[in-house]
């Protein structure tokens, strides 16, 4: 890892939903534990990755995030039993509906964490965060109108 | 010096349609531009759909005329599985489809086209609507056109599952069937419908026929056309409005080709042109030679009237006898004058009627065998019925899953796109003359156009219902010399 | 005393909405019995230019269906917002782009190239259509076509929102029924923004269909079974939209054997149609193992068009930013 990021390089914006009992407890870990992480991905804790609303991950697209993480507990291991399972379903069904309205689907991932696996957390969100970086910025037009050519509106001459 | 005239159906700004009349230095028309000013890209955007959806998305190109793209979607996506649905499917879409009809055609004569006829020609622009016609014909016939459109509603609503865009065909069949107090709901308001077909053709009778004046402008030359004529018809070459092949006679009425579905495309070809986002079908065997009449030509026109040309005559015994009467009125077979469409669209009416019944009294119609599961793999396919305003081809091509990769689509008044062009540029060349714009003009033009009972919801989203037109005569430098308005005020 | 006076426009649309208005039959004798009807192109003469004479919010009421494709639909939708004190947003296209917003995953110049090199199309020197053409007499214009269909609160600010493709008939007559109360001072107006001729549960509220929380393991296809006509399309694996979307219908197409394919939109309080219905059809799926969850989405050959079918325009990732997403 190299401590300072070139100049100029593009640095992504990822949002990332973690469950409050074990992924959200492993960022907070790799943070006490000085572990270096790119600083690239803002955080949002849920009470279980099972909270994870599909719209909070379109939201997050639309207001200009490069790439969503969604972290829980490992398979197993959820507190609300198997809500964890829940998300997977989601997220398999997402990426498929971002692939069709052109987001790559590589920018969504799903990262099972334990509350002990602070440096395994830091390092998948670095590997993460480079693999973004390859694929550039989303740059999602929501209204598809912006990047487009103005459109003249010249009078019909009668 | 040339002249322009613009004709803005609405106004400048609907982008529901527009023509454009060119004079040239003599004061006689150039030229004619009659052009569909949108795009909605279906073909596009119904690729990655699963097939069984179509009949359901297509349904959305015209709330007018959805179950006419129901039906063909449906039929199309029958082919591509290769599926025979039971025959009580396919009586039960054919009876959706003919109450359909007689709702469709009902609207269109009284409310559309038949102004001019029942009102007359001549009569203040403002009364020629269906207020007009109410006026004239009495609250109790208004009440009749009312209850004729809700009995075919609700007769689509039973079996489609909806009113406007209906929602049960799928490949190999219908998702339900009806029951037996339905069917007699249906039958009830069938037999209604046949009494109003023949009181309709009647009425047409007294107003129309009975008056001479009327009768001459049917015949008169303004507004015929001697084009080829398309309809579909049964086995025995009777004219079927939901299965069969497509027939085509030509300006002299003998048969120029008759082919399946799947044979469309050896016969129609499309021909684009830079000014107009509507595209101008024409028979391939004979080729595009522009917009003219005769056998040389491949021009058709897709309507009540060329169904009727195109067949040898109607399935049912009272829209036969009218179909016979038709003719001898008309001086024989085929016919070409264009305002004649207004009459066979009431013979249409009461074929469909009679067959509405025939068809809610088939035993069959209530069995539970209204689906086939299809077990071919889905690969291609073509369904075509005649939709009110002509000949409606869906095409779909999909993959081993039944996920559609390409569409083509033929729709309904795009048939008649470039008919209605000639019929446009025939009324201005006869009312234009020398630079002197006669009063009429409008009037004229408007009703060569609406007897094609034009929908350009089919191809691009609006209805023409009254058709308020402005026509404007400018100077070269821009300077206005005259506006000639109906309907705007 | 003057009627108030009433309006209703097409832009992108197909003509159903209207069709669903003229069924409501006798319903129309109440309009025009009180109100004075001063635009309304499929029913009488449209005076455009009256309407751009009238005053500033003379207009009463104003139902626009249709979506905005092109430069002149904008231009009347915001003429008629300057004119109306209530403008409806009529129909799924209006309010949220319904199947012509489909065009919207696709860039527009695949749109005209499709519709001129189809199988059938004669076009060898690929022509496209011209906005300006220059013909040997002069040159003929045609409206430019926007790049996306925007449904009409991305052009101008709504005050109701009226869902359906079409409306049901007996919903457009109750918001009739409702107006003309306000009229007579017997009824208020609901909240601006309210969406109005709809319940605010969804179509499974109202469907007659059995649910018994069962789970599949595999989705199918409608043509390709027989399905129990009694028991929850979905939990037989046929995708239904009816979690997610609006009641308002009587769930008429899952009563008619067919499943809902989402025309009145998102239901209450569902910020996102498509999410709503990727959470909904994820909870119905039987496996825990990734592999085999991915076997089943298999099953179901177009998600983003099953779940944005009538949504896409309206939908947030496809949205105007400003119009619903930083908004909330
Ligand atoms: S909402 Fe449906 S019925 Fe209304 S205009 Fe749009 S497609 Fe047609
Ligand atoms: S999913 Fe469909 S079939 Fe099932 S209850 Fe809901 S609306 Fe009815
Ligand atoms: S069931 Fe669904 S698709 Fe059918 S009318 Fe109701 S909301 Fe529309
Ligand atoms: S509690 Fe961590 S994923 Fe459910």
């Amino acid at each position: 890892m190299s401590d300072k990021p070139e100049t100029k390089q593009f640095e992504p914006t990822i949002i990332g939903f973690t469950c409050n009992w074990c992924s959200y407890r492993a960022a907070d870990m790799a943070g006490t534990a000085r572990m270096k992480y790119a600083p690239n991905v803002r955080l949002i804790r849920l009470m279980c990755s099972g909270r994870l609303d599909p719209m909070f991950v379109f939201k997050a697209f639309a207001g200009g995030a490069d790439a969503v993480l969604i972290s829980g507990c490992h398979p197993g291991d959820c507190h609300y039993i198997n809500q964890n399972y829940k998300a997977m379903r989601r997220f398999q069904l997402m990426k498929r509906v971002l692939a069709q309205l052109g987001i790559e689907p590589a920018r969504l991932k799903l990262l099972w964490a334990s509350a002990a696996e602070g440096a395994i957390f830091a390092s998948e969100i670095t590997k993460f965060v480079e693999e973004v970086r390859a694929l550039g910025p989303l740059n999602f037009n929501a209204t598809g109108f912006e990047n487009q050519p103005k459109v003249e509106h010249k009078e019909v001459p009668a | 010096m040339t002249q322009r005239i613009t004709i803005d159906p609405i106004t400048r700004l609907e982008g529901h349609g527009k023509i454009e009349i060119f004079l040239n230095d003599d004061g006689d028309v150039a030229n004619t531009y009659f052009q569909i000013p949108e795009l909605r890209g279906f073909e596009r955007f119904c690729v990655g759909r699963p097939v069984e959806e179509l009949p359901l998305l297509t349904n959305r190109i015209c709330g007018v005329c959805p179950e006419a793209h129901h039906m063909a979607g449906a039929k199309a996506a029958d082919a591509v599985y290769g599926v025979d649905i039971p025959s009580t499917a396919k009586k039960l879409r054919e009876l959706l489809y003919m109450a359909f009809y007689c709702t469709d055609h009902t609207t269109h004569f009284y409310a559309l086209g038949g102004p001019d006829f029942v009102m007359g020609p001549d009569a203040p622009v403002a009364e020629r609507n269906i207020l007009g016609v109410i006026h004239k014909v009495g609250l109790e016939i208004a009440g009749k056109v009312l209850q004729m459109r809700k009995y075919g509603h609700d007769t689509v609503e039973i079996i489609g599952g909806r009113k406007v865009h209906p929602c049960t065909s799928i490949p190999g069949g219908l998702t339900k069937g009806i029951t037996e107090e339905q069917r007699v709901e249906i039958e009830k308001m069938g037999r209604w419908a046949v009494e109003f077909g023949q009181f309709s053709l009647k009425l047409f009778a007294d107003v129309v026929l009975a008056n001479k004046t009327y009768l001459d402008l049917i015949l008169g030359d303004i507004y015929t056309h001697r084009t080829y004529s398309m309809g579909m018809v049964d086995e025995n070459n009777k004219v079927n409005f939901y299965d069969g092949k497509v027939r085509v006679t030509g300006p002299d009425g003998k048969e120029l080709v008759k082919y399946a579905p799947k044979e469309y495309l050896d016969n129609i070809a499309e021909h684009v042109e830079p000014w107009t986002y509507l595209k101008f079908p024409y028979l391939k065997k004979v080729g595009w030679k522009g917009f003219v009449d005769g056998a040389d030509s491949g021009v058709y026109m897709a309507t009540p009237l060329s169904r009727l040309n195109a067949a040898d005559g109607m399935a049912t015994p009272l829209a036969q006898v009218e179909y016979d009467k038709f003719y001898k009125t008309l001086g024989g077979k085929p016919v070409h004058q264009r305002l004649a469409i207004h009459w066979a669209r009431l013979i249409e009416l009461l074929y469909a009627a009679e067959r509405w019944v025939e068809l809610a009294t088939d035993p069959e119609i209530t069995s539970p065998n209204f689906h086939t599961i299809p077990t071919a793999t889905p690969t291609e396919g073509v369904g075509i019925v005649e939709a009110p305003r002509g000949t409606l081809t869906h095409h779909y091509w999909t993959d081993e899953r039944g996920v559609v990769t390409k569409v083509n689509l033929i729709v309904g008044t795009t048939n008649n796109n470039a008919p209605i062009t000639m019929s446009i540029m025939k009324a201005a060349s006869s009312l234009i003359k020398k630079g002197n714009v006669n009063e009429g003009l409008l009037n004229m033009v408007e009703m060569a156009f609406r007897a094609y009972d034009p929908c350009f919801g089919c191809e691009t989203h609006s209805l023409q219902g009254q058709m308020p037109l402005e026509i404007r005569i400018l100077k070269p430098d821009g300077e206005i010399v005259e506006v000639l308005k109906q309907f705007i005020e | 005393m003057s009627k108030p006076k009433f309006a209703m426009y097409w832009a992108a649309s197909c003509g159903g909405c209207e069709i669903a208005v003229l069924n409501t039959n006798e319903k129309i004798l109440d309009v025009d019995a009180n109100f004075e009807v001063v635009f309304w192109p499929v029913a009488m003469d449209a005076k455009y230019k009256d309407v751009e004479a009238m005053e500033d919010g003379s207009i009463l009421l104003t139902l626009f269906n249709g979506g905005i494709r092109n430069d002149e639909n904008e231009h009347i939708a915001k003429l008629l917002r300057k004119k109306s004190k209530i403008l409806v947003a009529f129909g799924s296209c209006a309010c949220e782009g319904c199947i012509p917003g489909l065009a919207n995953f696709s860039p527009s110049r695949d749109i005209t190239d499709t519709a001129f090199s189809t199988i059938s199309t004669d076009n060898p020197d690929n022509v496209r259509p011209q906005t300006h053409y220059m013909m040997p007499e002069g040159e003929i214009t045609i409206p430019t076509i926007y790049p996306v269909l925007r449904t009409l609160e991305q052009v101008v600010d709504v005050d109701y929102y009226m869902p359906g493709c079409p409306p049901e008939s007996h919903q457009i007559a109750a918001v009739i029924d409702l107006i003309i109360q306000v009229l007579q001072g017997k009824a208020e107006l609901p909240p601006k923004g309210a969406t109005i001729g709809a319940g605010n549960s969804t179509v499974c509220d109202e469907c007659k269909r059995k649910r018994n929380v069962k789970l599949i393991k595999e989705f199918g296809r409608i043509q390709l079974m027989h399905a129990d006509p009694d028991l929850c399309l979905l939990e037989q694996g046929i995708p239904c939209n009816g979690p997610a979307t609006r009641s308002g219908c009587n769930a008429r197409c899952p009563s008619a054997g067919a499943q809902c394919i989402g025309c009145y939109g998102p239901a209450e309080g569902v910020q996102d149609y498509g999410s709503r219905l990727i959470a909904a059809f994820a909870s119905v799926i039987d496996s825990e193992k990734p592999d085999e969850i991915d076997k089943i989405l298999d099953g179901l050959v177009d998600p983003a068009g099953q779940f944005y079918r009538f949504n896409l325009a309206g939908s947030m990732l496809r949205a105007g930013k400003s119009a619903k997403v930083s908004g909330d």
